[in-house]
């Protein structure tokens, strides 16, 4: 019974302990965001890497999420529900949950990976330490660029999503379920509310956050070589990915609930 | 001779650029520094010596505050720097110029801009004088024209080169070395042995080298410094440890594989 109780306790020790570590390290990014615009050209670089590289990962994994969709709802709907709200339960369930979550955790997976293995090489070949000892401060010159990258690519990327996840759909409507391009359409705009949009989008600002500010962080805290360098990574995705379903549930909960 | 240094309360620390007080730091659980005090005068080159895994880069790490000990102090001028942070710590650090084992090169950026981000970070010069600058100090290190190639392009001497030309690039006072000719061949290490003198020399900086390197650590010192078992047992010119007669002393400078330390290690 003590064995378990000391457990428990050491357990409970170290989520509390990097919880405020990360805790700690975002809220010093966040703070450091207003210098980002005197170093721009290292965040608009982050941006192409974030941003315009991920748009052909993006591009793929939405375009079947959304043929998906409509082949799922169109099975869920015969006989119960009229095609012509097809449209409206693909647009709504792209835009609300599926654009924004699935392209937050692809994109999890490719940048949160690259930013922790990045900064992980870094930290272990001692670049970081000589960031410091140039007396720059490795929060401001490498984490606030990648945070801010984040917070501005990941709705541009999902609103990419939805667009080219709807027009998957629409694909897939008119040539395997028979449905023209005027009904599906016209069921996208039916029930369309901007709060959806918004709602997707503002997850999806959270959801660049979370992918940068916990890749800078397991990068940050890298030892131990290419092993080290390679724990970082795995850690940095599985946990963006937990933190991104935690908040897409909190987040939704909040303005739709 | 000077033997192992103590704190001499009455000591004038005026003359001292850096001293290291009563120092402990304890790493996974085990002790690394174990009470260490130094002193390292203005202009001087001090050499800390010691086996591999003994703290010297621990040690070094310290002086310039990237580590922050369990209790102890690191005086530079007269002031604590282990109670600094932030941005008074950094105004410190802009003294400082460092060259890491590794070189510790920005893989994304040029040689130019490894070597002048001091400069485009830190002042207000235009970018032909940094340039110029840039090109100034790689010449003083024997390196000509790659101011645009990459790190990954160079061999390991050039980028060891590179990395104490970013050192000095800001005209420290203080300059640390950490391991400046490991990894290096004999030539390419003279080499390095030759541009700490003449860096030295030409801009009369204090510079606190850690090495395992004897060759090295003779031709550059003014002083050298044995660390062991945590704390610096010996402290003196490079003709007083070859006259040392500490047993533990003699074991390391001479490189006997047999001896009181080898013996000590055996017995724990």
């Amino acid at each position: 019974m003590r064995q378990v109780v000391r457990i428990f306790g050491e357990k409970a020790m170290f989520f509390l302990h990097e919880a405020g570590s990360y805790s700690l390290l975002t809220m010093r990014t966040i703070a450091a965001i207003p210098q980002v615009f005197r170093r721009f050209r290292l965040t608009s670089e982050q941006m192409l890497m974030m941003g315009v590289a991920s748009l052909p990962l993006v591009l793929f994994t939405s375009v079947f999420t959304g043929a998906v969709s409509a082949v799922q709802a169109a099975y869920q709907f015969r006989g119960y529900v009229p095609m012509r709200y097809l449209g409206t339960a693909v647009g709504k369930a792209v835009i609300i949950e599926l654009g924004p979550v699935l392209t937050a955790l692809v994109v999890a997976g490719r940048v949160g990976a690259a930013i922790a293995a990045e900064l992980g090489t870094m930290k272990v070949t001692e670049q970081v330490d000589a960031l410091e000892t140039l007396a720059l401060d490795p929060v401001k010159y490498l984490a606030a660029p990648r945070l801010v990258s984040g917070l501005v690519m990941l709705p541009v990327l999902t609103i990419f999503s939805n667009f080219v996840a709807i027009l998957g759909a629409l694909f897939v409507s008119i040539f395997f379920i028979d449905i023209t391009a005027y009904t599906f359409l016209n069921g996208v705009k039916l029930f369309f509310d901007l709060k959806d949009l918004f709602g997707g989008l503002l997850k999806s600002f959270f959801f660049g956050g979370i992918i940068a500010s916990v890749g800078c962080y397991h990068g940050f805290r890298t030892y131990g070589g290419a092993e080290g360098v390679g724990l970082s990574t795995t850690r940095a995705v599985v946990l963006a990915s937990v933190l991104i379903l935690i908040s897409d549930y909190i987040i939704a909960s909040i303005l739709f609930g | 001779m000077v033997q192992a240094m103590t704190l001499n309360p009455g000591q004038a620390v005026g003359e001292a650029a850096i001293r290291i007080v009563d120092l402990y730091k304890r790493l996974n659980g085990k002790p690394v520094l174990n009470g260490v005090n130094l002193t390292i005068n203005r202009g001087e080159t001090l050499t800390i010596i010691g086996r591999s895994g003994e703290g010297k880069s621990v040690l070094l790490k310290h002086i310039i505050g990237l580590m922050k000990p369990d209790s102890g102090s690191v005086f530079i001028d007269g002031i604590d720097i282990t109670r600094m942070s932030g941005r008074s710590l950094a105004e410190i650090r802009r003294r400082f110029g460092m060259l890491f084992q590794g070189a510790a090169l920005f893989d994304s950026m040029t040689v130019d801009e490894n070597v002048g981000i001091g400069l485009r970070e830190h002042t207000d010069i235009p970018e032909e004088k940094i340039k110029a600058t840039v090109k100034e100090k790689l010449a003083q290190v024997g390196l000509f024209n790659i101011e645009n190639i990459k790190p990954a392009e160079l061999s390991g001497g050039m980028k060891k080169r590179v990395g104490l030309a970013r050192a000095i690039a800001m005209d420290p006072e203080i300059v640390l070395y950490d391991e400046p000719t490991t990894g290096l061949d004999p030539i390419n290490a003279d080499a390095i042995n030759n541009l700490i003198l003449h860096l030295k020399a030409s801009l009369k900086i204090t510079s606190v080298a850690v090495t395992h390197d004897m060759v090295s650590a003779y031709k550059i010192s003014d002083r050298i410094a044995m660390l062991y078992g945590g704390k610096i047992i010996f402290s003196g010119t490079p003709e007083e440890i070859r006259n040392c007669d500490n047993p533990i002393v003699q074991q390391f400078i001479n490189g006997q594989a047999r001896g009181p330390i080898t013996d000590n290690e055996n017995n724990r």
